[in-house]
């Protein structure tokens, strides 16, 4: 078996790791998560800012490699906009896609996300690409801050 | 300032200053006697047959030899010899199987006393790893003294207010055992801190001597980051004069220096198998006898006491004390191989003959491997400076074939996947030293850790794979 690393790092995954969209973090929000990978110290905070029930604005901060950058970034614009229930429907349909319980094709190829999915085939990562998803879960589920 | 090649514990540079130097085809500088060794050691590459797996489609480079080394073949062979023909429990019953294990087994304690050069073979403590056998210095210390055998002097329980030098560059396993005996006896850890170099800050640690009530020195023989070889023998001679001991983590010396913990003068020495080219599971503690025998045991059982009623129990001498339960005793005799091969490494043939003539082997296998380790040391750094954007970290005076780097624009875990695709296996990370990354100013790094078996081309080979990592995500 060998890997090729452009089967990890497509092309849109690069662009968003050198150029990551949403990045910093809001000067007023209501909801807000951190993430921390304990066996590699990569860290995120989201800023999120939810107003009926709607994602209207959200912001990451984060340190990290390429696939936590670049999924942080892409899962931002994913989200930004959404429903709440709608974003928490995303995270679960991608959790189950990257876990494997569900097939790639569950998802909508023609979405920056499906990108990430790549990941799949090295699973020492997936904890790189999940850190920012889990935090969008852990933000959404809380109560208003 | 003090000289840091104090005692023989030191390699590198001055180790061939004296005596007729001759410069070699190659360009290292070796006595004619030591350029035959060289190239046997070099040759010992060849006993190991993982080195000649292929990792996605390529050839192996292992160069995460701190995590752990790799067996060569004689260490497989033993412990597939000894589950096929020799397997028994050892020190019970009568058989002969298990009369002929246990000699086996207590052999191996000899070959290891051997190894580290201890006083007596009863110091030697055979244990799960280097972890276990500072944790069992660690509980120890933190025991109320009702559990002691003969607590005195400096051989007694912490107690309040009481300090315990920790060094800034040490694994968290030689730091987290001591937070912990610390909030069990009321003591204090504080950091010996380290210098932009990397190496120990020796004068913070004299003022740390002289200005707090130090008990215990735990400071690791060699970081498993940086590479910095520590002056133990300067440390201790200091630590005792504050009549303090000293506990050395010895993990990441074993695979590079011969150890001697009578010119060290340590009281505590502890080691893993598994990174001297033996097999995980077992390790050794080292201690001085006295210090042994006034200890309480780590944990209790079989195997390791004198007479048990069902109120009291007296407990065995030293080793066994120490030793509850049915040790590894596969991995104990796989470990002796291990000593065995490193002190035949220079030597050729098979091994040595017998126990007694493994020390002078040994010196002189470690005296090649070092020439040999020390030249794949210099080229790794000549190769990696001049690579735009990368920072090696740390520069110790004297430094094992360990190096850790930083590339800019690259996270470590990006550059580690893009090393494994080109078979290129390196660690990536905090290496378990988080106050380390602190103070070097980094979350993480690519550490390249070399053994012996390593070669010039495999250096080569990870500088082509970090500069296609640095086209692949975009040279900043
Ligand atoms: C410096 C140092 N100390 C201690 C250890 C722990 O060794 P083990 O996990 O074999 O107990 C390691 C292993 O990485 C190490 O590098």
């Amino acid at each position: 078996m060998s890997l090729d690393p452009t089967d990890l790092y497509k092309e849109v995954i690069l662009d968003h790791n050198r150029w990551p969209r949403n990045r910093g973090r809001l000067e007023e929000f209501n909801r807000s998560s951190s993430g921390f990978n304990p066996l590699c110290g990569d860290q995120i905070a989201l800023t999120l800012n939810v107003s009926q029930n709607q994602i209207e604005d959200i912001k990451f901060d984060a340190q990290g490699c390429a696939m936590t950058v670049a999924s942080a970034s892409i899962m931002t614009e994913a989200v930004k906009g959404r429903t709440v229930d709608d974003a928490l429907k995303l995270f679960d349909a991608f959790h189950d896609c990257i876990s494997g319980k569900l097939p790639p094709e569950s998802l909508d190829d023609s979405e920056e996300y499906y990108a990430l999915l790549g990941v799949r085939a090295l699973p020492v990562r997936i904890k790189c690409v999940m850190l920012a998803w889990h935090a969008l879960h852990d933000a959404l589920s809380e109560n208003e801050t | 300032m003090y000289r840091l090649h104090f005692g023989v514990e030191s390699r590198g540079a001055t180790s061939f200053e004296d005596g007729d130097t001759m410069k070699l085809e190659n360009g290292s500088l070796a006595t004619p006697l030591e350029s035959d060794s060289v190239a046997t050691v070099r040759a010992g590459r060849a006993d190991f047959p993982i080195l000649s797996t292929l990792i996605n489609g390529n050839p192996l480079a292992y160069l995460d030899n701190a995590a752990t080394t790799h067996k060569p073949q004689s260490v497989i062979n033993r412990i597939q010899k000894f589950y096929a023909a020799e397997n028994s429990n050892i020190h019970r019953g009568v058989h002969t199987l298990t009369a002929q294990a246990t000699d086996i087994y207590e052999e191996a304690r000899s070959a290891l006393a051997q190894f580290v050069n201890g006083f007596s073979v009863d110091e030697i403590i055979f244990n799960r790893g280097c972890t276990e056998g500072i944790n069992c210095v660690a509980d120890a210390f933190a025991s109320p003294a009702e559990l002691w055998q003969h607590p005195s002097g400096l051989i007694s329980p912490l107690s309040e207010g009481d300090v315990i030098l920790v060094s800034e560059m040490e694994h968290h396993s030689n730091l987290v055992p001591w937070q912990i005996a610390a909030a069990k006896s009321g003591a204090v850890v504080k950091a010996i801190p380290i210098t932009d170099s990397g190496d120990l800050d020796l004068d913070e640690y004299q003022a740390l001597l002289k200005m707090n009530p130090v008990r215990i020195v735990a400071v690791t023989h060699a970081s498993n980051v940086i590479g910095t070889v520590n002056p133990i023998q300067l440390l201790a001679e200091l630590a005792h004069q504050h009549s303090a001991i000293v506990v050395v983590d010895g993990a990441q010396a074993v695979a590079h220096l011969a150890i001697d913990v009578q010119n060290l003068g340590a009281d505590f020495y502890a080691f893993s198998g598994h990174k001297m080219f033996g097999p995980t599971g077992i390790g050794v503690l080292w201690g001085k006898q006295t210090h042994l025998e006034a200890m309480p045991p780590y944990q209790t059982g079989g195997g390791m006491v004198r007479e048990v009623t069902m109120q009291k129990t007296t407990f065995a001498q030293v080793p066994a004390k120490f030793e509850a339960g049915t040790p590894n005793i596969a991995g104990a005799i796989g470990l002796a191989e291990a000593a065995r091969y490193l002190a035949a490494l220079a030597n050729g043939g098979s091994g040595p003959a017998s126990i007694d003539k493994m020390r002078p082997q040994l010196q002189s296998s470690f005296a090649a491997l070092t020439l040999v380790e020390d030249q794949l040391l210099a080229h790794a750094l000549q190769a990696l400076t001049p690579v735009k954007g990368l920072k090696v970290l740390g520069r110790p005076h004297h430094q094992l074939p360990v190096i850790s780097f930083v590339l800019d624009g690259v996270h470590p875990h990006d550059l580690g996947t893009i090393l494994d695709s080109e078979g290129v296996a390196v660690r990536v990370g905090h290496h378990c030293c988080m106050p380390l990354m602190r103070r070097l100013g980094v979350p993480a790094t690519t550490r390249a850790s070399l053994a012996f078996y390593n070669t010039d081309a495999e250096i080569e080979r990870l500088i082509d794979a970090i500069n296609k990592a640095r086209s692949f995500f975009g040279e900043p």
